[in-house]
């Protein structure tokens, strides 16, 4: 773990509402010069605190209109290994993020679709065939903040 | 060509104008001329940084599934209203299924999340029933969409 000052704060927290930003920009959003701002930067970078970066697409613009949370319960814990499920879940496409998650779920899943007959097919073809898959629910998102 | 451009900035952002030309096979000038036109289109929204929390302190990651009393007309905007001021209160998302809205709760350790729980969050309006999932490990978060 980092330990972080004020001042690491308030670049991430500048970074968070546009991570587009350069050390530059960053450092006068809060008052320090480019190259304080750098160097805190690659301190945050080095200590493991920002990853990266990603670029963000319009989901809509580019013809994916549904966003799906799903819980997923696995059938048989023990008889197909957890890898066999999470090496099969992670390889299709459209499922953007696998959480093992501790509660009435073993596993959370957001899946991205064109539109609602395509997350039937992804649901039918390719989540209800993975190896190990219990009971699926689904919720679909209806608007995000925060 | 510009999916080729989307595919290759999706699979790593940091990429400059000239490393991007060079792995969709364009010239700089092109390519930029291509990326620029994508963010006008609002293709392009930005860049977003992605953060470990747990190396800033919070161990613990819980989402809650909350279902509402819909008896009461505007019981999503008062709770979304009251929820976002909590600031260990991440993504906040309304959903159409068994649960009416989830959201991401950050905190360093559990006896912090008790604390968050007990003081902040049960005290929002308008809850019927919540539900809890502790993440235990990521084992797949991309952006990246099947383009």
């Amino acid at each position: 773990m980092m330990e972080l000052d004020d001042k690491d704060r308030a670049i991430i927290r500048v970074l968070k509402g546009d991570g587009g930003l350069n050390a530059g920009e960053v450092g006068k959003a809060i008052g320090l010069t480019q190259p304080a701002a750098w160097r805190r930067i690659k301190r945050l970078e080095q200590g493991g605190v920002i990853l990266g970066r990603r670029v963000q697409l319009n989901k809509g613009a580019l013809g994916f209109d549904v966003v799906v949370y799903l819980g997923v319960k696995l059938a048989a814990k023990g008889r197909v290994g957890l890898e066999d499920f999470e090496r099969a879940v992670c390889a299709i496409p459209e499922v953007q993020l696998v959480q093992h998650v501790l509660g009435i779920y073993d596993y959370r899943l957001k899946v991205v679709a064109r539109d609602l007959s395509d997350f039937e097919r992804i649901l039918r073809r390719r989540i209800m065939t993975l190896p190990g898959v219990g009971e699926v629910e689904s919720n679909v998102m209806l608007s995000e903040v925060g | 060509m510009d999916r080729r451009i989307l595919r290759h900035l999706q699979e790593d952002g940091s990429l400059t104008m000239s490393e991007l030309a060079e792995r969709a096979g364009l010239s700089s000038g092109a390519c930029w001329r291509r990326v620029e036109k994508l963010e006008v289109a609002g293709v392009i929204v930005g860049r977003e940084v992605v953060l470990d929390y747990r190396a800033m302190g919070y161990a613990v990651e819980v989402f809650l599934r909350i279902t509402l009393d819909k008896t009461r007309s505007n019981a999503f905007d008062e709770f979304i209203a009251a929820a976002q001021k909590i600031p260990e209160v991440g993504a906040i998302q309304t959903l159409l299924g068994r649960v009416d809205i989830r959201m991401d709760v950050r905190a360093r350790d559990l006896a912090h999340y008790q604390e968050i729980y007990k003081g902040r969050i049960l005290g929002l309006p308008h809850i019927n029933d919540v539900e809890a999932l502790m993440l235990i490990s990521e084992v797949k978060n991309t952006e990246a969409l099947p383009i």
